[in-house]
This record gives C-alpha cells, sequence and structure tokens, in this order.
C-alpha cells in the first residue's frame, strides 16, 4: 500500500511538474531564440515598421500554438467539451478550468518574448524611427521632409556609411531605446502584478467550486491514462493469445503434412513447444509467409 | 507508521529548503538580470531622472511581487484567511508568521538588485548628472548658459560620445563624483539592510519565543495538512477511475452477453489470470464496441457496489439492480487486476 502510495505520488506530480518543466523550457528556449535571431532592420522607409512589429508579434504567436500543442491536457480538455453526453453529465466549470490552466501555460513563453524583445530595444528602434519628431534631434532639422524620411529610416543601422559616426543617430536611437525598455518594464510589472492578484485573490471567491474543479480534471486525466494502460494491457494479451492461435494451428498443419514428426504429447509446454513443431529454415520460412500473406482474424 | 513519518519530515523540511533554494535562485537571477540588461541612459533633461529612478525602483517592485507569485504558500494562506471558521478557530497568530516569513524571503531578490544598481553607480549618474553642482566642479570661467542649455549639456553627461560640455565640466570629474555618491549610498543601504536582518533575528527570541514556536508549528501544520488532503484525493481519483473502468468492461461484455441473448461468458477454470484479464473482449468487433462506447457514452460518476453486474445500458435494456445475494467481494481485489 505504501509503494502504491508512493508510485502515484510520483506520477500524479509527474503529469504538473512535466507540463511546468514544458513551459519553462518553452520559454527558457524563446529567450535563446531571441539571442540567436539575427536581427537585420532594412532601413527602408515603409518596411521598418512592417519588419519590426512582425519580429515582435509573430513569433510570440508561434510560441503560444508551440505551447497548446506540447501540452497533454488540450487534448483531454477538447476531448472532454465535445464528447455526447452520454450517462456522464458535463461539467463546464471543470472545462473553464482546465482552459484557463492550459492557457496560463501557454502564455509564459510569448510573453517572455515580448519582454526580452521589447528590453533589447532594436525592435522598436527598427518600427518606429520615422514616426521620430525630427524638430527635437539636432541633425534633422534642418534637411527637407523626404530627405528627413529617408535618414530617420535609416537610423537603426550603425554601419550605414551616411551614418556612421551621426552624433544624432545615436540621440534618436537612445531616444527610442529608452521608451522601448519603459514599455518592457511596464508590460512586465503590469503582469506581475495581475499573477499576484490572481494568487491572493482566487481563495476569496468560490474557493469550494475551485477545488471541486480541479479535483474531477485531474480525474478526468488519472481516466484517460488508466484507460490508455487498460487496452495497452488487454491488446498485449489479446496480440499474445493470437500468436499462440497461429503457431497451433501453423503446428496441426505441418502434422498433418509430415508424418515423420514424432508425436509427441499435447502437454508439451514453453518454448519446446513451439520448437518441436518447427525445426527447420523451410518450416520457419513457411510461417513467416503465412503470417504476411494471412494474417488470422481478430 | 515509520514510513510515514519519513514522508512527513521530508515534506517539511523539503517544503523549507525549497523555499530557500527558490529564494537563492532569484538572487542569482536579479544579479544575473542586471548584468544581463542593457543599460541605456536618454540623455535628454527630463527623461533622465525618470529612466534612472524607474531603472531602481521598478525591477525591485517586480521581483518583490515575482517572490510571492512563485511561492506556493500565498494561495494557502488566503485560503486560511478567507475560510469560513467552521468548526476550527482561526489564529491570526499563525497568518502574521506566514505572512512575515514569505514577506522575508520575498525581500531578498529586491535588495540585491537595489544594491548592486548603486553600487555598479550607472543609474544614479544618469538620474542626478542634470543636479552635479557646476559651481564647485566645473570651469568657473565659462560664459554663463541659459539654465534650459545647461541642463541639456549637463544631461549628456552619461553618454560620453555625445557630450559638448568638456569646457564647462569634465565628464571624468562629473561620473567620478556622481559614482562616488552612489556607491556610498550602496553601501550604507547594504549595511542597514543586514542591521536590519540582523536585529530581527537576534532579538526576536528575547520576546515571545513561546508564541513564535506555536505560530511557526502550527503554519507548518497547515501546509502539510493541505498537501496530504490533495495527495489524499488524487489516491481516490486513481482507485475511482481503476473501479469505473473495470466496471465499463464488466457491464460491456454483460450487455453483449445479454444481446446475443446467452448467459455471459465465464472464462474456463483453467485458463488463469490472462483471460481474466481479457475483461471478456475477445474479437475485434467487441473491442471497437468498447471503444466506441467510451467515447460516446461514458460511463456515470458512480460506482456500484461490486455483487451485481448491472450493464451501461448500452444494449438499450435496462436491468434491475439485483439484490446483492452473493457475499460482497473486497474492493481490494479490483487493485491487482491492471
Amino acid at each position: 500500500m505504501d509503494r502504491f502510495r508512493m508510485i502515484f505520488q510520483y506520477f500524479q506530480s509527474n503529469s504538473e511538474s512535466v507540463m511546468n518543466g514544458i513551459c519553462g523550457l518553452l520559454a527558457l528556449a524563446s529567450v535563446k531564440m531571441y539571442t540567436c535571431f539575427d536581427f537585420s532592420c532594412p532601413c527602408l522607409p515603409r518596411y521598418n515598421m512592417a519588419y519590426g512589429l512582425g519580429i515582435i508579434f509573430v513569433p510570440p504567436i508561434a510560441l503560444f500554438l508551440c505551447g497548446l500543442i506540447l501540452n497533454r491536457q488540450s487534448l483531454v480538455m477538447l476531448e472532454e467539451w465535445r464528447r455526447p453526453q452520454g450517462h456522464r453529465k458535463k461539467n463546464l466549470a471543470v472545462i473553464r478550468y482546465m482552459c484557463s490552466s492550459i492557457m496560463q501555460r501557454a502564455m509564459v513563453a510569448p510573453v517572455v518574448w515580448i519582454v526580452v524583445t521589447l528590453l533589447d530595444g532594436k525592435c522598436l528602434i527598427c518600427a518606429f524611427s520615422s514616426s521620430v519628431d525630427p524638430e527635437k534631434f539636432v541633425g534633422f532639422a534642418n534637411a527637407s521632409p523626404v530627405q528627413v524620411q529617408q535618414l530617420l529610416a535609416k537610423v537603426p543601422c550603425k554601419d550605414d556609411e551616411l551614418m556612421r559616426n551621426n552624433t544624432s543617430r545615436k540621440a534618436v536611437s537612445r531616444y527610442l531605446r529608452c521608451w522601448s525598455q519603459a514599455l518592457g518594464w511596464s508590460i512586465l510589472l503590469i503582469l506581475i502584478v495581475a499573477a499576484f492578484l490572481a494568487r491572493w485573490l482566487r481563495p476569496c471567491f468560490n474557493q469550494a467550486t475551485l477545488l471541486q474543479a480541479r479535483h474531477w480534471s485531474n480525474y478526468i486525466d488519472i481516466e484517460q491514462k488508466i484507460f490508455e494502460e487498460t487496452c495497452c494491457e488487454h491488446s498485449r494479451l489479446f496480440a499474445h493469445k493470437c500468436i499462440l492461435h497461429f503457431f497451433e494451428s501453423m503446428r496441426q498443419e505441418i502434422k498433418l503434412h509430415s508424418f515423420s514428426l514424432s508425436r509427441e504429447g499435447e502437454g508439451a509446454e514453453g518454448e519446446e513447444y513451439l520448437l518441436r513443431c518447427i525445426t527447420d529454415q523451410d518450416q520457419v520460412n513457411k510461417l513467416l509467409k503465412m503470417w504476411y500473406y494471412e494474417k488470422p482474424p481478430l | 507508521m515509520d514510513k510515514f513519518r519519513m514522508i512527513f519530515q521530508f515534506l517539511q523540511s523539503n517544503q523549507e529548503s525549497f523555499m530557500n533554494g527558490i529564494c537563492g535562485i532569484m538572487a542569482l537571477a536579479s544579479a544575473q538580470l542586471y548584468s544581463a540588461f542593457d543599460f541605456n541612459c536618454p540623455c535628454l533633461p527630463r527623461y533622465n531622472l525618470a529612466y534612472g529612478l524607474g531603472i531602481l525602483l521598478v525591477p525591485p517592485f517586480i521581483l518583490f511581487l515575482l517572490g510571492f507569485v512563485l511561492n506556493n504558500n500565498v494561495s494557502m494562506l488566503a485560503e486560511e484567511w478567507r475560510r469560513p471558521r467552521g468548526q476550527r478557530g482561526k489564529d491570526p497568530a499563525v497568518l502574521r508568521y506566514m505572512f512575515c516569513s514569505m514577506a522575508q524571503r520575498a525581500m531578498i531578490a529586491p535588495v540585491v538588485w537595489v544594491s548592486v544598481t548603486l553600487l555598479d553607480g550607472k543609474c544614479i549618474t544618469c538620474a542626478f548628472c542634470t543636479s552635479v553642482p557646476v559651481e564647485t566642479l566645473g570651469n568657473t570661467s565659462h560664459p554663463g548658459l541659459s539654465q534650459g542649455d545647461m541642463k541639456r549639456v549637463l544631461a549628456r553627461i552619461p553618454c560620453k560620445e555625445i557630450y559638448d560640455g568638456q569646457e564647462l565640466i569634465a565628464n571624468e570629474v562629473a561620473v567620478r563624483y556622481l559614482r562616488c555618491i552612489s556607491q556610498a549610498l550602496g553601501w550604507c543601504f547594504v549595511l542597514l539592510m543586514t542591521t536590519l536582518a540582523f536585529l530581527v533575528r537576534s532579538l526576536r527570541p528575547c520576546f515571545t519565543q513561546a508564541a513564535f514556536l506555536k505560530s511557526r508549528y502550527w503554519s507548518h501544520y497547515i501546509d502539510i495538512e493541505r498537501k496530504l488532503f490533495d495527495e489524499t484525493c488524487a489516491e481516490h481519483a486513481r482507485s475511482f477511475a481503476k473501479v469505473c473502468i473495470q466496471q465499463f468492461f464488466e457491464g460491456m461484455s454483460t450487455d453483449l452477453a445479454a444481446a446475443r441473448c446467452h448467459p455471459p461468458r465465464k472464462a474456463p477454470a483453467d485458463a488463469g489470470e490472462a483471460a481474466e484479464k481479457l475483461l471478456g473482449i475477445t474479437d475485434q468487433g467487441t473491442m471497437n464496441t468498447a471503444l466506441k462506447s467510451w467515447h460516446r457514452c461514458k460511463p456515470p460518476l458512480h460506482l456500484h457496489p461490486p455483487a451485481h453486474h448491472s450493464g451501461n445500458g448500452w444494449a438499450g435494456e435496462q436491468q434491475p439492480p439485483a439484490h446483492p445475494s452473493v457475499p460482497r467481494k473486497e474492493t481490494a481485489a479490483y487493485y491487482s487486476r491492471v
């Protein structure tokens, strides 16, 4: 009983900690992806905004979908949602609980990407360099509007020959980076405050319903796993019996065709029993061919 | 009983050391985050102060809240605080103890961030460069600039490559001055924090030690009780699921037998365990029906006593529940099946 309890604890803690582990791995992968990604701003007037905003928003969507795909519970939840009612009523609170827990875990990696992108600053500089007010910066105040747009679009490219030692470029770059970092820290602050409030305030509302929803969502998960285990075990035994029957029928066929075999008793068991009937290469080949061409019925 | 005690001790020590570990990791992460963060002073008159103080104060606040969010005891504390009284009284001293211990652990990472920031000096240099005393540090012979221009020039002190006020005040002089103040502040802060921690630790046993021991014991108790309850529920769910599935398969084979109008085929006596494990399903059609039925018509969450095999209604026939005239089998027998 104690061993059962210990194995069970491992099993239960396993699925929660597996999901948390996947969530953490995705977050780390997201940071690593950002550092490996070679950001290269096009430095052209209309392309900058599209590229910059694309890099901020498209990978998070992909990471979110990855988070949903890698989470086993999303399939369990979908199945519970779509199954016919049958004899078992559906509890919407359980489905809602599972959905919210899946969403929370899937949101971590996209948020990490967005925050790292904003704290780094390159994306925002690329996207919004053309939108800066040129009056604020000395080097751009005297040029014609078209020229100003072109110059501002080139601000993210340090190595451009026009921009290499331009102090106004550095000023614009710093200005935008400062905004980008402020935005990043603000988003992080808002999310952490929301998470903190959710943690503190949740027990104040409907704690009993929450405990029930959590218990039954866990139950559904465990039931699905045990059903799969039962089916696996059943199919293993089924296959074992099926194959034994096959060998038995092969043995009888061989007996019919070759009377030179000594008549062994029916009571022989185990490996020797199988071997006695099929003892040379031809017989094995015949058996294999039969297995391929005429599988026994289920 | 001994095993139970070992598990108990493991759980108890584990929670404490787990929380201490998280606390240490967050402190290291805070230092690492600061060194990875690319500090970028805007070098514009009004923005500097906002940026510098923002970087000094906002991340510690985030780390403090994160320390609470990552601590599993938060929801336990809130639950204990909000639960109806019922038959168990509530002790505010226990709640206070739990809150204090969580707050103390959550304070470590922010303190590390603030100390590292002040000792490094970039934040204070950025925030207060416009307040440098030019009269004492700068060249007094320089023609006076307007206030606005002066501020604009001084705001560029942290950005060496765009600083153009070398005649007004040397960049290195200003930076060194600001850095010195920042580091002095940093060391004072570290000293203050360690003194506070020392006082809290050493003075507490002088006052209310007995009450403290009591609060600590009962807060651990609440934590362990909650964990054991969760484990028991999970174990119960597993047993429930096993029996439910077992009864589902038995119901299936009863229904099939009823549909074919002969009594359920009992496994021959010498077939042994394997035949029982086959659960009465011995061909493809039956298995397909079982799988379809599992999806279309899950069994109700209601375990009947093991004596009578009522079908789960799949064949459409309602069998009247038989009275348990046979002696009840022990439900423990089910555990060994799968």
